[in-house]
C-alpha cells in the first residue's frame, strides 16, 4: 500500500528525520491559507505547491511548482494544479486527477542525495542505497553508473550498526563533524520507522543539503507492505481510494486478488500461479486477458458469483474463461456456483470453463445440463484455444 | 527413495485445531501420512479426532512423540513464532503453509535459522509430498503417481497443474515441493535441486517459477554447473505488466528486473527446456527423458 508525500513527511518527522514545514491542502482555499501560514511562519516568501498523487515523476509532470511571490502566485499555482490530470512516466497516458496539494516552505538548496530502505529479497535483508546523484531517475543512475550507488544490508541482529551509517556519510561526502551528525540520525530514524511502520519501500529523493549545511527530507515515498495491514489499524486512515484502482479495493475484501489489464478476456481462476500461467496461455493462443484474477484456494460460491459480477464490471470483456485446478475445492460446487452466477448476471458472452480436481466428473455434469451455454474443456490448453476461438468469432460476427 | 519426506516422517501439526489446520491435519492422515501430534497452545492432554494427541508446545510433541517434522497451519501473525518453536524444538523441517505472513518477520526468521540444522519450506506454499507415503500440505493427494520426477514451484496450483499432467501420462513423482512465492521464504531452488540432484529415484525434474526477483536465474547458472539430470521449467507471469503485484507478494517486476524473459534466457542458457504454455510442463520434460 502507498501513502502520500505528505503523510510520509508526517511519519517521517515522527522519527526525528528532518523535513521543510508543509501543510497539506484539499481545496485552493485551504492552499492559500497555508501558504500564508507558512510565510509569515518562515519569513520567507516563496512556497512550493506540490500535487500529492501516489505516482512518481510529479515534477517533470508538471505538478510541482515553486511561487516566488508570496500568496497570490501560490494561489494561482493551487488553481493550475488541483484537479488537473497529472501525466507522469509512472501514471500511464491517462494520467491521474490531483485531488490533494501538499503546499510547503521553500528551502535554498545546495545539492541532492539518494536515500532509500528497501527489501533486498536475494540477500533477505534490508538495503540502504545511496547515491550523490540524488534528484534525479535512480534507475538510470543504476543502470549507467552503478558504482555512483552506494548499498549496504543491515543484519536484523544487531540493526543498522553506527560504522554504517559513518561509512555512508562519507561516502556521500558528509564527513564535516555536524553533518555526520545529522546524516547518522537521520539513517538511524530512517530504518526505525521502516521497521516500526511495516515499510517495503522507503525512499527520500531528494534528500538535501541546504545551503546552510542541514540535512533535510524534501521529497518523501512509503509503502507499507499489504501482509502487515493486521497489525496497522492507522493504515485505514492513510489509505486514499481514489489513488486505487476500484474493483481491485472491492476485490481485496472479499478475498479475491484482482488487476485490471488491457484485454478483453475475462479469467477467473484458483491460485495466483495458475492465474498468471492462464493469462500467459490466452495470450499464447492470440487472445488479450482482460484481468488476473485468483479466488483463493477455499473459494465460495458467494465468491465465485463476485469474480464474475467483477469480470463483467468491464464492458471490455467479450469472453470468460474459468480455470479450476480444485485442490480442496470441490469441482461440483465450483460448478453449481458457475451455473448460479450465470443464471443471476445473464452472462451474454461466451463462456468456456476447465475443471479438475476432486468431483470433476459430476461437476461437468452439473455445467452439461445446465442447459446454459458452457462450453466444457478437457484441459488447460484446451479451454485457452476455445476461449480465444469463441471470442474471435464473436468480433468477426 | 525421495527427497525430505517418506513413509517413516513423524509430522506434528501447528495449528491443528483452527478451521484450515483440521480440515488439511484430516486430509494427511486420510492419505497414510504420520501425523503423530498437534500443537495448540491450552488444549495439551486431548486429542484431535479422539486419534491425534495435542500438546501445548512443540518441545512436549517431538520429545512424547519423536515428531521429527513440522507443519504450520497458524495465522500470519503468530506464524513467525510458530517456525522459530519448531526449530528450537529441534524440528529437523518445519513447512509453514500460512500466506500473508509480514515480510519483516522473515527477515527475522530466516536470519534466526541460520547455522541451525532446521530446513524451511514455506511460508505461503502448498507443502510436501512424497506420494503414496507422505503428504505435508494442502495438495489434494489423488492427483499423485509414485515414480521418478521430482517437481518444485514457487505456485501451488500450478504444482497441481504439473502433476497432473505427468500423471495423466501415467509418469509418477518421486517428491513435489512448493516453496511458496513469497519474497522472503525457506529452501529455495537451488536447495531443493541439490537434494533432487543427489536423489538416485529422480530422474528428471520440472522447476516452476514466476516473475519477480532473481531465485530463477540463480538457479540457472547453479544447474549449469552442477545438474546432472534433464530440467524443463515454465516461468508464470509472462504476460503481467510491470509494477503490477500477481497475488504472490513477490510477483511483482519492478525497475525492469525480474521480467519472465531475463528468466527464461538464463534457464535456456543452462540446458533447461523451458514450456511453451503451463499445459505442456509434462510433455517438455518428456521431450528430454527419452
Amino acid at each position: 500500500m502507498k501513502i502520500h508525500e505528505y503523510q510520509a513527511k508526517q511519519i517521517f518527522a515522527r522519527y526525528g528525520i528532518p523535513v521543510p514545514k508543509g501543510e497539506p491542502a484539499f481545496s485552493v482555499a485551504e492552499a492559500e491559507a497555508a501558504a500564508k501560514r507558512l510565510i509569515e511562519a518562515t519569513g520567507i516568501p516563496v512556497v512550493v505547491v506540490k500535487a500529492q498523487i501516489h505516482a512518481g515523476g510529479r515534477g517533470k509532470g508538471g505538478g510541482v511548482k515553486v511561487a516566488k511571490g508570496g500568496v497570490a502566485e501560490a494561489r494561482k499555482l493551487a488553481e493550475q494544479i488541483l484537479g488537473m490530470q497529472l501525466i507522469t512516466v509512472q501514471t500511464g497516458p491517462e494520467g491521474q486527477k490531483v485531488r490533494r496539494l501538499y503546499i510547503e516552505q521553500g528551502l535554498d538548496i545546495d545539492r541532492e542525495i539518494y536515500l532509500a530502505l528497501t527489501l533486498d529479497r536475494d540477500r533477505r535483508r534490508i538495503a540502504v542505497m545511496a547515491s550523490r546523484e540524488g534528484g534525479m531517475d535512480i534507475e538510470q543512475v543504476a543502470h549507467d553508473t552503478p558504482e555512483k550507488i552506494h548499498t549496504l544490508h543491515i543484519d536484523p541482529v544487531i540493526g543498522l550498526a553506527p560504522y554504517q551509517a559513518r561509512k555512508l556519510a562519507f561516502a556521500l561526502g558528509l564527513g564535516a563533524k555536524e553533518q555526520m551528525r545529522q546524516f547518522t540520525k537521520l539513517v538511524d530514524g530512517l530504518y526505525k520507522c521502516f521497521l516500526a511502520e511495516d515499510c517495503s519501500l522507503v525512499e527520500i529523493n531528494p534528500l538535501v543539503v541546504t545551503k546552510k549545511g542541514d540535512i533535510v527530507a524534501l521529497d518523501g515515498k512509503m509503502t507499507f507492505d499489504d501482509n502487515a495491514e493486521i497489525r496497522h489499524p492507522e493504515w485505514a486512515d492513510l489509505r486514499d481510494a481514489d489513488e486505487e484502482d476500484p474493483v481491485e479495493l472491492e476485490a481485496k475484501k472479499v478475498g479475491i486478488s484482482y488487476v485490471s489489464l488491457d484485454g478483453d478476456i475475462g479469467c477467473l481462476v484458483n491460485g495466483a500461479g495458475l492465474a498468471m500461467g492462464t493469462m500467459d496461455i490466452i495470450l499464447h493462443y492470440g487472445g488479450k486477458p482482460a484481468n488476473f484474477l485468483d479466488v483463493g484456494g477455499g473459494a465460495t460460491q458467494e465468491q465465485v458469483k463476485k469474480a464474475f459480477q467483477m469480470i463483467l464490471r468491464s464492458d471490455k470483456v467479450k469472453g470468460i474463461f474459468v480455470n479450476i485446478f480444485g485442490g480442496i475445492m470441490r469441482c461440483d460446487v465450483v460448478a453449481a456456483g458457475i451455473v448460479a452466477a450465470t443464471k443471476e448476471l445473464g452472462l451474454s458472452v461466451p463462456l468456456v470453463v476447465r475443471l479438475e480436481g476432486t468431483n470433476v466428473e459430476a461437476g461437468r455434469k452439473i455445467l452439461d445440463e445446465s442447459g446454459l451455454k458452457i462450453e466444457s474443456a478437457s484441459s488447460m490448453g484446451d479451454g485457452a484455444q476455445k476461449i480465444v476461438a469463441a471470442v474471435k468469432q464473436g468480433a468477426a460476427a | 527413495m525421495s527427497i525430505l519426506v517418506n513413509k517413516d516422517t513423524r509430522v506434528v501439526i501447528q495449528g491443528i485445531t483452527g478451521e484450515y489446520g483440521s480440515q488439511h491435519a484430516r486430509a494427511c492422515l486420510a492419505y497414510g501420512t504420520k501425523v503423530v501430534a498437534g500443537v495448540t497452545p491450552g488444549r495439551g492432554g486431548q486429542r484431535f479426532e479422539d486419534k491425534v494427541p495435542m500438546y501445548d508446545t512443540v518441545e512436549d510433541a517431538v520429545k512424547k512423540e519423536g515428531a521429527d517434522v513440522s507443519c504450520i497451519f497458524v495465522p500470519p501473525v503468530g506464524a513467525a513464532d510458530a517456525i522459530v518453536e519448531a526449530a528450537d524444538a529441534g524440528c529437523r523441517l518445519v513447512i509453514c503453509i500460512t500466506e500473508g505472513i509480514p515480510v519483516l518477520d522473515m527477515v527475522k526468521v530466516r536470519r534466526y535459522l541460520e547455522g541451525k540444522p532446521t530446513r524451511l519450506i514455506g511460508p505461503n506454499c502448498p507443502g510436501i509430498i512424497t506420494p503414496e507415503e507422505c503428504k505435508i500440505g494442502i495438495m489434494p493427494g489423488h492427483i499423485h503417481k509414485k515414480g521418478h520426477i521430482g517437481v518444485l514451484s514457487k505456485s501451488g496450483t500450478l504444482t497441481y497443474e504439473a502433476v497432473g499432467q505427468l500423471t495423466a501420462l501415467g509418469v509418477g513423482q518421486s517428491s513435489c515441493v512448493g516453496i511458496g512465492g513469497d519474497p522472503v521464504a525457506g529452501m529455495d531452488f537451488i536447495d531443493v535441486l541439490e537434494l533432487f540432484n543427489e536423489d538416485p529415484d529422480t530422474h528428471g525434474v520440472i522447476m516452476i517459477g514466476e516473475i519477480g526477483g532473481g531465485a530463477e536465474q540463480k538457479a540457472a547458472a547453479w544447474i549449469k554447473a552442477n545438474m546432472k539430470k534433464p530440467v524443463a521449467a515454465l516461468i508464470a507471469g509472462r504476460a503481467a505488466p510491470p509494477g503490477k503485484r500477481m497475488g504472490h507478494a513477490g510477483a511483482i517486476i519492478s525497475g525492469g528486473k525480474g521480467t519472465a524473459a531475463e528468466k527464461i534466457e538464463a534457464l535456456e542458457d543452462a540446458g533447461v527446456k523451458v514450456a511453451p504454455t503451463p499445459a505442456d510442463m509434462a510433455s517438455t520434460l518428456m521431450s528430454l527423458m527419452k
